[in-house]
């Protein structure tokens, strides 16, 4: 849910990464608060085990400028992406703005990415929304390992609506800000339309 | 889009008041006003050296996985939390059912008279939230939003 502050002029959003387990959601969040000049970004949370592993989110504020005198700011979460944490996954998609999904593109990981892609419409529609409604892209993650799956193949099982997509190694940084800036986009598109 | 919170001038100038009122009678560090989906909408006291963006957040998370709790047990909502710090205690309330009310207390406070307080505060803050979300949904209020442009758009992510 989108919130307007016209006493400080401000637009607040919120921006969800969803994908399987050890799919780069994190890292596309690490990669970003890496990359962006201090005064553009807050600090980055990570409620994670102490393996590493999102516990319940990841989030990282950020501000992308002024439109119309106004600026735009961006609550980029992540979500547990492990089967047994749907619960809250549920959570977080509370009040979504946009969302992207990241797949994992190995081959083994295909029934995961699968398994992921239903949870996430599943969940939105408990939450009342539509995915085919909501701002929403589509990154394929890991293109640089050598097990990874055509991109064919991945669009056709992970993208069948044909939402914009972009190729990644989050890793690298590689397609991180393109997919950033495209649901970004999509957002503020939106709320133009609800102006 | 009803998915949406606008805040006014007016309103929040209300709401700040509530903040100040409340932060001032409860002798509380600070206090803040967050919507449930994490964004901080007002504060009062101490809050320099608060990261209220991060504690807004968290704040948010702590009382949504509250919330998921209540739901579990077969409970409408745990309309409150506290925790005990050695230093600083936190007082957390869910107002009209959109936003959480966050007092931050030393020893200069106490538990009763901080919840003492906040009922106080709550009412009225759910008066304004009522007002604001008529005014929100009446549609009357001028968007500035209608008018963005594709290039508005473009521009903020020229690099």
């Amino acid at each position: 849910m989108s919130f307007i502050n016209y006493s400080s002029r401000e637009i607040n959003c919120k921006i969800v990464y969803y994908g399987p387990g050890l799919c780069g959601k994190t890292t596309n969040l690490q990669y970003i608060y890496n990359k962006t000049n201090p005064e553009a970004k807050g600090k980055m949370i990570s409620l994670a085990t102490e393996t590493d592993r999102t516990l319940f989110f990841d989030f990282l504020p950020l501000s992308l400028g002024e439109i119309r005198g106004f600026k735009t700011r961006f609550h980029l979460y992540t979500v547990p992406g492990q089967v047994f944490y749907d619960a809250s996954r549920k959570l977080i998609l509370k009040g979504v703005d946009g969302v992207v999904f990241v797949g994992d593109s190995q081959l083994e990981r295909m029934e995961a990415n699968i398994e992921s892609l239903d949870n996430l419409r599943t969940n939105l529609q408990e939450q009342g929304y539509d995915l085919d409604k909501l701002p929403y892209v589509v990154q394929f993650n890991k293109r640089d390992l050598p097990n990874s799956a055509p991109m064919e193949e991945l669009l056709e099982v992970l993208n069948p609506t044909k939402v914009p997509h972009y190729e990644a190694v989050a890793t690298k940084g590689v397609g991180v800000f393109d997919t950033l800036k495209a649901v970004a986009k999509l957002v503020l598109t939106e709320l133009r339309k609800a102006g | 889009m009803s998915n949406q919170l606008v805040m006014y001038e007016e309103e929040l100038a209300q709401i700040s008041n509530i903040c100040d009122v409340l932060q001032r009678d409860s002798n509380a560090k600070a206090v803040l006003v967050i919507d449930k989906n994490g964004q901080a909408i007002a504060q009062s006291g101490e809050v320099e050296q608060l990261d209220v963006t991060s504690l807004s957040s968290l704040t948010a998370g702590n009382v949504a996985a509250t919330g998921g709790i209540a739901s579990l047990l077969a409970e409408k909502e745990f309309a409150g939390q506290f925790h005990e710090g050695e230093k600083t205690n936190v007082h957390i309330s869910i107002v009209g059912a959109r936003v959480i009310l966050l007092v931050l207390f030393d020893e200069r406070s106490s538990l009763g008279l901080v919840r003492l307080r906040v009922r106080k505060a709550a009412v009225e803050l759910t008066h304004v939230l009522e007002v604001l979300v008529k005014k929100s949904e009446s549609g009357n209020q001028p968007s500035v939003f209608a008018e963005i442009t594709d290039d508005d758009i473009d521009n903020l992510f020229n690099d």
